[in-house]
C-alpha cells in the first residue's frame, strides 16, 4: 500500500468543469482523497466518485484552473476525507476544507475523523427536550426551538435571515444556563455577510466560542461539498466527545445545492427536478440528520440552516427537500418585511415539529400549547378576512369579523414585531394573552377553560 | 452444487451504492452477496454478460476494485418467528438495539447480527400430536408472544407429512420443535424471501372497517381491514402525526411501522412513546403489538429500498396466523426515490421525472400484497394486511408520478392540504378532495352493527360541506352578509363541522381517539343544531339569535367528553339544542 502512495499517475483523459477522468487508478477506493499536482508544484485536493477497471472519475475540490492533461499528476492518499479535531478548535477559523487559515498556533490534534460521518443509530438517539429561549416571540411562542433540533430558516434574497440568526446566537439560552458553542459553516458567503457576522460576534463577545469553516463566494464552489461535513464533524466531536452544547449554523444551503447540481451536470448524470440530482434528498439528509441528542451523552447538536428560496418559491426543490428532512421551518416573508415588521417571520407556514417536547408545565408554562394554537387559529382567520375585506370592503364584515381583522393587524405589529427587544417566555405569553383578550372568551376554543379563567384579560 | 458454480467474484466498478462485479457465474437475480473485505451486504439487481450489478445496503466508501464478492446463493430473506413484536430493525431486518450494543452510537458497516434473539426461551405449546398429518400453513403449536398476540407456529411452505415427534416445552427460536416422519424438522423460526408475497389459499373480499378513532377518516373516508390507502401531502401537512396517531389507535392486532427514509428523531419519538402507551384492548404496552422498521434518511439508500419489502413480509407473516395487521409506510416516496437513485447509478433510461420506467409496475405489485386472505393449512385462518402509505410529493403537487401511480391502485385517498395545516386545522385532510372507494363494501357492516344511520349523516354533512364550497366563492365576491340567512346558516354549520368535528387534536388525551359510537352521536348533535336552526329560521327566528345560543359552546366541547360514558352527556347536549332553539321560537 505504501509504495502505492508514492506512485503518481500522469494519465488524465479529460477535464470538464470540476470533474476529471483518469486512467490506471484501479487501486483507488471509492470516496478516496487524491492529491492533484500541477507542473509548478502546487497541490490540489480531489475525491474519487467512481472507479472502474478502465478509469476513475475524480471531483476536484478546488479550482480546476491551470490543470492540464499533459503534465498534471495524481497521487492516491489511501484515505477518505478526514478532519483533524481538537478541543482547541473553538475560537479558530478554518477554510472550507478544514485547514486552519487564521495564522494562529497549530492545533494539538486529538483525533482524525472521517468527514462523511456515519448514520446515528435511531435507538441511540435521545429525544430533544430542552426549550431554547431565543427571545423572539414568533419562535419561542409559536415555533419553539428545542435543543437537538434541526430548524432551517427559509429566506428570500434581501430578507434579513443572517440578522435573525445573529440575534439567535446572541440571545439563545437554556434553563440550565449552559452556554452554546457555535460551529459556523459558511458556503459561498459574501464578504459583506461574513463581516456582518464577524462584527456581531465581536460586539457580543461570542467570537471566543465560535468555530468558523469559511468557504467564501470567491472560493472554489466544489469545496462546498466538504464545508458542511467538516463543520458537522467538528460539531459531533465537540458534542459527543467533549459534552458541549453545539449550535451549528449552515449558511447558505442554496449555494451548497447549486454545487451538487454543478457536479452532477459535469458528470452527465440523469437530472431530477430542475436539473438537481435525483440523490439530493439523500445527500441533504446526510447533513441535516447529523443533529440531535444521544443517549448517555451530555452534549447536543442543534442546527439552524439558512436557505435562500429562489424567487421566494417554497416549492423549489432545495427548499422542498429540506422541509421534508428538517424538523420544521421558519419562513421569512417579504410582505411583512416591507411593512416594517422585524423579524419578518411568517408564522402561518412556519412550524416546529418538536415544539411539544420543549413546552408546557415545568418547561415553559401550562398554557403555552393552547395559546399558540389559539393565536394561530385567530391569525389565520384574520388573514383570510384581510383578503376578503380588500375585495368587499371592511363595511361588508360582521362585528366579530372586524375584531378578527383588528386582531391580525395587532398581532403583526405587537407580537411579531419586536425590533431589538429580547423577550423572555413569560413576556411572549403575556403579549399573546393581551391579544387573545381582544376577542370574546367564547371564541377561545383551543384553550382549556381553566386556563382561560386564569389568564384572559389579565 | 456442481463444480461450475463459482461463488466468488471480484469488484469491477464502484459508483456509490451500486457496485459491479465479475466472475460470479452462478449469480441469480436478487441473490444476496457479500461485497469486499468488509463483507457489506448487497443484492444482485442486474445481470449483463459476465457483469453483475449489485445494490449495496451499506456505505461503500473505502472499497476498492478487485476486492472479493461472495454470492450467498439465496435471495434476500427475513427471519420470522417469536420475538419480532416490540423490535426495531433497519431496512434489512438487523435489530438496531443489538447493533447499538455492538458498535455504539453510530451504525458501523459490515455488522452481521441475527434478527431474532437466539438465546431467549419461549414457551411452546403443541396443538398437534404425533401421527397427525400436516400441510404447509398448518398450526402445530403456539407461543404466547404478548398479551394480545398468540404466536402461531406454522408449517413452512414446502414441508408436509406426518408428525413423528412434537412436544411442548421451553425452546429457543431455532430449536427443533417438531419432526416429520421423513426426517424434516420444524423450528419456531422460518425464513421467507422479501420480494415474493407469502403464500395463501385465496384472497377474500374486505368487509370490516379498520377503526382508527380519527373522525374525518372513520366517518367520511373509511379504510377496511385488508384495504390500502394513500396519504399524500407536502412537508408540514401532518403526514407523520397522522400516521403515528393511526399506529397508536387503529384496532389492528399487529402494527408494522416502516420509517422509510424519514427523520431519525421521529423514530425516537415512537420508540420513547410506544412502550409507555397502553393498548386499550389488551392493557399491554403498545410497543408489544408493534414492529418498527427504521431506515432513516441518512441510512443507506439501498436498504431503504428493501425496507418496505421487509415490512410487508413481516406483516404477511402475522396475517397468516389470522391477525389483522396494519402496515404504515412513511414515506413511500423515499422508496421511489431510492429506486430512482439506484436506477440512475445503473445508467438506465429514465422515465417520468427521472424515475425508472418500471416504477408503476413496482408500486402496483407492492400494493397488491395488501389484502384480506384465507390462509394455507387445513384449518384456514382469515387475516388481513391493511396499508397506509404516506407520499411526499415534491412541492405538494399531486400530479407527480409517485402519487399518481399509487392513486391508481389504492382504494382510499386521504389528501393532506397544506393550507389547512397553516391554519392549524389537524388532521389537515381535505374533505372535498379525499375519497374512499370502500364505502359500498362496508355498508353491510354498518347495517349489521347498528350504524346504518351513519350513512345518512355522512351524506348530509358532506352535502353541506360541498354547498359551503360554492357559497364561499360567492362570499369572496360579495361578502357573507349579502347571502340569504339560510345560506349564512350553512356557512355557520360548516364552520362548526370543521372546528368541532373534523379538527381533532392528536395531543389531547381524550380527543385523540373517538370511538365510532361517539362519532355518531357527535355528528347527530351537530346536524340536529342545523336542522332545528333551519326550521327556526323558517319560522322567523333571526340568525343572530341562533348564533348567540350558549349550546354552541357545549357542542364545541363535545370532543373532550370522556368515553365510554359519553352517550348520556352527548344526548343531553342534543336535547338541549332542541330546547334552546324552540325557546327562541317561543320568545318570538
Amino acid at each position: 500500500m505504501n509504495s502505492l502512495m508514492q506512485k503518481e499517475f500522469q494519465t488524465i483523459q479529460s477535464i470538464s468543469g470540476p470533474i476529471l477522468v483518469a486512467e490506471g487508478l484501479q487501486e483507488a477506493s471509492f470516496g478516496e482523497i487524491v492529491h492533484i499536482k500541477l507542473a509548478d508544484g502546487t497541490k490540489r485536493l480531489g475525491q474519487v466518485l467512481e472507479v472502474t477497471e478502465k478509469f476513475a472519475v475524480i471531483q476536484v475540490l478546488e479550482s480546476t484552473q491551470g490543470l492540464d492533461i499533459a503534465t498534471t499528476k495524481i497521487r492516491l492518499t489511501g484515505e477518505v476525507a478526514k478532519l483533524a479535531v481538537s478541543s482547541e478548535m473553538i475560537g479558530r477559523t478554518f477554510n472550507g476544507r478544514g485547514e486552519l487559515i487564521d495564522n494562529g498556533p497549530e492545533l494539538t490534534i486529538q483525533k482524525r475523523l472521517e468527514v462523511m460521518g456515519s448514520p446515528l443509530n435511531p435507538v441511540m438517539r435521545d429525544q430533544p427536550a430542552d426549550f431554547i429561549q431565543t427571545g423572539i416571540s414568533a419562535i419561542d411562542g409559536l415555533n419553539t426551538l428545542v435543543r437537538g433540533q434541526k430548524l432551517p430558516i427559509f429566506s428570500g434574497s434581501g430578507l434579513p435571515a443572517n440578522e435573525l440568526v445573529a440575534k439567535i446566537i446572541r440571545q439563545a439560552k437554556v434553563k440550565s444556563g449552559e452556554d452554546f458553542v457555535i460551529v459556523f459553516g459558511a458556503m459561498g458567503l459574501s464578504f459583506r455577510e461574513a463581516e456582518m457576522f464577524r462584527k456581531d460576534f465581536e460586539e457580543s463577545g461570542a467570537f471566543e466560542k465560535v468555530v468558523f469553516f469559511l468557504n467564501m463566494a470567491d472560493d472554489p464552489s466544489v469545496e462546498r461539498i466538504l464545508t458542511p461535513r467538516c463543520a458537522l464533524t467538528a460539531a459531533e466531536y465537540l458534542a459527543f466527545d467533549l459534552d458541549k452544547q453545539v449550535l451549528v449554523i449552515l449558511s447558505d444551503m442554496t449555494n451548497y445545492c447549486e454545487t451538487l447540481r454543478e457536479v452532477a451536470a459535469a458528470r452527465e448524470e440523469v437530472p431530477g427536478r430542475r436539473g438537481y440530482p435525483g440523490y439530493m434528498y439523500t445527500d441533504l439528509a446526510s447533513l441535516y440528520e447529523r443533529a440531535g441528542r444521544v443517549k448517555g451523552k451530555l452534549g447536543s447538536i442543534t442546527q439552524l440552516d439558512i436557505l435562500t428560496m429562489p424567487d421566494d418559491d417554497i416549492t423549489h426543490p432545495i427548499v422542498d427537500l429540506t422541509g421534508y428532512i428538517t424538523e420544521g421551518q421558519i419562513v421569512l416573508s417579504r410582505e411583512l418585511f416591507r411593512n416594517g415588521i422585524n423579524p419578518p417571520i411568517n408564522v402561518l407556514p412556519s412550524l416546529s415539529r418538536l415544539m411539544n417536547l420543549g413546552i408546557g408545565e415545568g418547561k415553559t408554562r401550562a398554557d403555552h400549547r393552547g395559546v399558540a394554537d389559539q393565536l394561530y387559529a385567530f391569525y389565520a382567520r384574520g388573514v383570510e378576512l384581510k383578503k376578503l375585506s380588500s375585495i368587499i370592503g371592511e363595511e361588508g364584515l360582521s362585528e366579530t369579523d372586524k375584531l378578527y381583522l383588528d386582531f391580525a393587524n395587532k398581532f403583526e405589529h405587537e407580537y411579531l414585531n419586536q425590533m431589538d427587544e429580547n423577550r423572555d417566555i413569560e413576556d411572549t405569553l403575556a403579549v399573546g394573552w393581551k391579544l387573545l383578550s381582544m376577542l370574546p372568551k367564547t371564541e377561545l376554543k383551543r384553550v382549556k377553560p381553566a386556563l382561560i379563567e386564569q389568564y384572559y384579560g389579565k | 452444487m456442481t463444480q461450475t458454480d463459482v461463488k466468488q467474484g471480484f469488484i469491477s466498478r464502484i459508483a456509490g451504492p451500486v457496485v459491479e462485479a465479475k466472475g460470479l457465474h452462478a449469480a441469480k437475480l436478487y441473490n444476496v452477496v457479500f461485497v469486499g473485505h468488509l463483507k457489506l451486504v448487497g443484492e444482485i439487481i442486474r445481470l449483463r454478460g459476465d457483469t453483475v450489478s449489485i445494490q449495496v445496503y451499506e456505505d461503500t466508501s473505502g472499497v476498492r476494485l478487485q476486492e472479493p464478492v461472495v454470492d450467498s446463493g439465496r435471495p434476500f430473506e427475513v427471519e420470522l418467528g417469536p420475538g419480532l413484536l416490540g423490535s426495531i430493525y433497519d431496512g434489512v431486518e438487523r435489530p438496531l438495539t443489538t447493533i447499538a450494543e455492538a458498535t455504539g452510537i453510530y451504525i458501523a458497516r459490515g455488522t452481521q447480527v441475527a434478527a431474532l434473539d437466539l438465546e431467549k426461551q419461549w414457551e411452546f405449546t403443541a396443538t398437534m400430536k404425533v401421527g397427525d398429518k400436516v400441510l404447509a400453513g398448518d398450526v402445530i403449536g403456539t407461543v404466547p408472544e404478548s398479551k394480545g398476540v398468540l404466536h402461531k407456529i406454522m408449517v413452512p411452505v414446502g414441508t408436509e407429512g406426518t408428525l413423528a415427534q412434537i412436544k411442548s416445552g421451553s425452546f429457543k427460536v431455532r430449536d427443533t420443535v417438531a419432526e416429520l416422519e421423513d426426517g424434516a424438522t420444524i423450528a419456531m423460526a422460518q425464513r421467507w424471501p422479501i420480494r415474493i408475497g407469502r403464500k395463501f389459499h385465496q384472497k377474500i373480499a374486505v368487509d370490516t372497517p379498520l377503526i382508527t378513532g380519527q373522525r374525518v377518516l372513520d366517518t367520511f373516508f373509511p379504510l377496511p381491514k385488508g384495504g390500502a390507502s394513500i396519504i399524500p401531502g407536502g412537508f408540514g401537512s401532518g403526514k407523520t402525526v397522522t400516521q403515528q396517531a393511526l399506529a397508536k389507535y387503529s384496532d389492528a392486532d399487529v402494527v408494522v411501522y416502516i420509517g422509510c427514509g424519514e427523520r431519525g428523531n421521529e423514530m425516537t419519538e415512537v420508540l420513547t412513546e410506544f412502550p409507555h402507551l397502553q393498548d386499550p384492548r389488551t392493557g399491554d404496552a403498545l410497543m408489544k403489538r408493534t414492529v418498527l422498521i427504521a431506515n432513516t434518511s441518512n441510512m443507506p439508500v439501498a436498504a431503504r429500498e428493501a425496507s418496505i419489502y421487509t415490512g410487508i413480509t413481516i406483516a404477511e407473516y402475522y396475517r397468516d396466523m389470522g391477525y389483522d395487521v396494519a402496515l404504515f409506510a412513511d414515506s413511500t416516496s423515499r422508496w421511489g426515490e431510492a429506486l430512482r437513485e439506484i436506477s440512475g447509478r445503473m445508467e438506465e433510461m429514465p422515465g417520468e421525472e427521472g424515475y425508472p420506467a418500471y416504477l408503476a409496475s413496482r408500486i402496483a405489485a407492492f400494493y397488491e400484497r395488501v389484502a384480506r386472505v384465507k390462509s394455507l393449512g387445513a384449518e384456514a385462518r382469515i387475516g388481513s394486511v391493511s396499508m397506509v402509505g404516506a407520499i411526499s410529493p415534491p412541492g405538494g403537487d399531486f400530479s407527480e408520478p409517485m402519487t399518481q401511480n399509487s392513486l391508481r391502485i389504492s382504494g382510499a385517498f386521504w389528501a393532506l392540504d397544506r393550507n389547512l395545516a397553516y391554519q392549524r386545522h389537524f388532521p389537515s385532510i381535505n374533505w372535498l378532495q379525499s375519497f374512499s372507494l370502500y364505502l359500498n363494501v362496508l355498508k353491510p357492516w354498518y347495517e349489521r352493527n347498528h350504524f346504518s344511520v351513519f350513512e345518512d349523516l355522512r351524506q348530509e354533512a358532506m352535502g353541506l360541506l360541498q354547498a359551503e364550497q360554492s357559497l364561499q366563492e360567492i362570499v369572496q365576491l360579495v361578502g357573507p352578509d349579502s347571502l340569504p340567512e339560510s345560506d349564512q346558516l350553512i356557512l355557520e354549520i360548516c364552520r362548526m363541522l370543521k372546528e368541532d368535528y373534523l379538527q381533532q387534536s392528536a395531543f389531547s388525551e381524550i380527543d385523540a381517539f373517538t370511538p365510532l359510537p361517539k362519532q355518531l352521536t357527535m355528528l347527530e348533535a351537530l346536524l340536529q343544531y342545523y336542522r332545528s336552526a333551519k326550521e327556526a329560521l323558517h319560522r322567523g327566528v333571526s340568525l343572530k339569535a341562533l348564533r348567540s345560543l350558549t349550546i354552541k359552546q357545549q357542542l364545541a366541547r363535545m370532543k373532550e367528553v370522556p368515553y365510554p360514558h359519553d352517550k348520556a352527556v352527548l344526548d343531553k347536549i342534543k336535547d338541549e339544542v332542541k330546547t334552546q332553539i324552540s325557546a327562541l321560537e317561543g320568545a318570538q
